[in-house]
């Protein structure tokens, strides 16, 4: 049974506490408020309403049935946070955090984002509950993804370019920690994946979690028990931990997918268990893609939600115990993918999420045709539509990758 | 418990400037820490350039940017340190650095490097009290001061870090990453006045202290000042010079005049 994290915001040897001592109070004060929060039935009911009746949940568990039929093995199934409101899994950490921050008295909300999803589910809660709302994006990003900038700048949200490093989510990251530890009395700084300083990494996991719980009843009502496998991408791994936190205890398989960009036998990666080693960003210990000397190595992948060099420290646990299995995909094998989906089924995924479709297409295949696969489908695609569209109109590499390699 | 200070202090306050490990390159390095020493300087802390540096500002970070592009590691930093003791720095040397890089090396192999190249202190800003305990026992075993911070947001938590500090105490002035400021929150009395009560070794003030006048406004109220940025600003600035062997003993005399309206 799981009893983490511990009290010092452990996962074994993974998590803790590494931030500027500025931050140790506020962080112990939002422990408090959060445990308070969960066990106060009028702030889950609210929680629960707000994910029903402005969410638009429960998603749905989908039947890939003619993917299935095409790869002749097990059968997929694919649990649809695509339609969430905003399009992806974000909103229900964003409601979530939110709600939080309200019950703290907190009217001021910063966030990172990285292809912009976080920062959208974000600014629309912040919308919602009438709430200033600064959004740090690397300023790489805010070229890449003009569609979602636009959108939290409709929402009402300020945008925040940042300039230093590659310009990327994890300098936004280092960013909105550092306005944070200036602003702290007054914001509250709602984190987008399962990563950060305790007890962020525990925080979205609960805030998630609301994913595996709904997809294994909903797989249980069609199939009459559990999926053999069950599979997500992982860049922080928000989605992932949501989704296998219903699973641990059963006996189900549980694989994640990380982003191999253009190989793992090159630099341009961003597969944080497969190539990195232990180290301490952002506030927790956990794997790092990092030169041996603990400079931390920007990273890459097609998918500006996947390309962080660090990862939730529950899933370095996770697998250095060897509960999950932890594989990369490459953008090629990500993007086939998603063509593959999108013609059989008629379902344009996020290229994050394709990384998972395409580690469970090449499981489907080798598994016979009374198992099961149950993959997260984190998000929906239209936000990478431009990327795509230079990405098959160019051939072979797209502007992020060519810009990547110019950067590095 | 190691003392950093050797000397009571009495009536001089200690005067704690920062520098990059690097910035602009190795030599300079070295010839600012001795320009530092006769300026008046009562320890140096000398800053390991870092990828992700959070309690940093845009100041440290540029020049941890460049120290990095010269190609400065941690191990190089502090095998500086005897270069440095070879030109005549006989003044207690503070290694400041982010945990990752430390994390990185042999633990053995760190603190045996800390202890022949003769580094006096440690401060990680990113390891707070909770996460300490294994450090500062390696620091006491090698008679290493394991540096601790206090912030105005502490509160509950001063008496705990205050009471288990050793060198000195480092106070952080005001909410925020290191930066030069224009004026400090009056409640930073009450602050120093609390920490003063716990603690048994010098109290000082650092992160925005940028002129001789904060000097002096900070010096009825605690034993000293950390300056950092207004010092690694005016480097930025004498870079050309310095990286130029020519025009580098002017940048060095330069240097020496402005870190001299704190040090006197």
């Amino acid at each position: 049974m799981s009893t983490y994290p511990d009290k010092n915001g452990r996962y074994g040897e993974f998590g803790g506490r590494f931030v500027p001592e500025t931050l140790m109070s506020p962080l112990a004060e939002i422990e408090q408020a959060h445990n308070e929060a969960m066990k106060d039935p009028a702030f889950l009911k609210e929680y629960h309403f707000l994910l029903k009746e402005y969410s638009g949940r429960p998603t749905t568990v989908t039947f890939a049935k003619n993917v299935t039929e095409k790869l002749g093995g097990a059968k997929i199934y694919l649990k649809r946070e695509d339609l969430n409101h905003t399009g992806a899994h974000k909103i229900n950490n964003a409601i979530g955090q939110a709600l939080l921050a309200k019950r703290m008295g907190k009217t001021k909300i910063i966030a990172e984002t990285g292809a912009g999803q976080h920062g959208v589910a974000t600014a629309t809660v912040a919308a919602k509950f009438g709430m200033e709302c600064k959004v740090f994006m690397g300023e790489e990003d805010v070229r890449r993804q003009q569609l979602n900038v636009f959108r939290m700048q409709l929402l009402g949200a300020e945008v925040i370019p940042v300039t230093s490093g590659n310009k990327t989510l994890k300098d936004a990251t280092n960013e909105a920690m550092r306005y944070w530890v200036q602003h702290c009395e007054d914001h509250f700084y709602i984190i987008g994946s399962a990563v950060g300083p305790h007890p962020y990494p525990y925080i979205v996991k609960e805030f998630q979690r609301v994913i595996g719980d709904e997809a294994k009843a909903q797989f249980q009502e069609i199939e009459g028990n559990l999926p053999t496998k069950v599979i997500a991408c992982v860049g922080g791994g928000s989605n992932a931990i949501g989704m296998f936190s219903a699973f641990l205890n059963d006996n189900v398989e549980l694989v994640a997918s990380e982003a191999a960009g253009m190989g793992v036998d090159t630099d341009m990666h961003a597969a944080t268990i497969t190539k990195g080693t232990k180290g301490v960003l952002h506030g927790s210990l956990t794997y790092l893609i990092q030169d041996q000397y603990g400079q931390v190595i920007e990273p890459y992948s097609i998918s500006a939600g996947l390309d962080y060099p660090g990862i939730g420290p529950e899933h370095a646990h996770l697998a250095s115990t060897g509960r999950v299995k932890y594989e990369s995909v490459t953008d090629k094998e990500a993007l086939h993918a998603l063509e593959l989906l999108a013609k059989q089924e008629g379902i344009l995924a996020a290229i994050e999420s394709a990384h998972a479709l395409a580690t469970a297409f090449e499981h489907a295949q080798q598994m016979a045709s009374h198992e099961s696969i149950l993959i997260c489908l984190s998000g929906r695609g239209d936000k990478d539509v431009h990327t795509l569209m230079s990405y098959y109109q160019e051939g072979t590499a797209n502007e992020n990758t060519l810009q990547a390699a110019v950067t590095r | 418990m190691k003392t950093l200070f050797k000397q009571p202090l009495q009536d001089k306050k200690l005067f704690i400037p920062f520098i990059t490990a690097g910035d602009p390159h190795s030599d300079a390095t070295i010839e600012l820490a001795v320009a530092l020493q006769e300026a008046g300087a009562s320890a140096i802390e000398l800053g390991i350039p870092f990828s992700d540096p959070i309690a940093d500002g845009p100041v440290i970070q540029k020049a941890s940017s460049r120290a990095l592009k010269n190609g400065m590691n941690i191990v190089k930093a502090i095998q500086l340190v005897p270069e440095m003791r070879k030109k005549g720095v006989n003044i207690p040397i503070i290694l400041f650095t982010y945990y990752n890089p430390v994390l990185q090396l042999d633990q053995e192999h760190f603190f045996a490097l800390l202890r022949e190249n003769t580094v006096d202190g440690l401060l990680i800003p990113d390891i707070p009290f909770e996460e300490s305990e294994e450090l500062r026992k390696k620091c006491q075993e090698h008679s290493i001061s394991f540096i601790s911070l206090v912030a105005p947001t502490s509160t509950s938590r001063i008496k705990m870090i205050v009471e288990n500090a050793e060198g000195f105490v480092y106070c952080v002035s005001s909410l925020g990453v290191t930066g030069v400021r224009k004026s400090f929150d009056n409640s930073i009395t009450t602050f120093l006045d609390e920490v003063k009560q716990y603690s048994k070794v010098p109290v000082v003030v650092g992160f925005g202290i940028s002129s001789k006048e904060q000097v002096e406004q900070f010096s009825n109220l605690c034993d000293g000042v950390v300056v950092g940025s207004a010092l690694v600003r005016e480097i930025e600035r004498l870079q050309t010079s310095l990286l130029n062997k020519n025009s580098r003993q002017q940048a060095i005399d330069e240097f020496r005049t402005f870190a001299h309206t704190f040090g006197a």
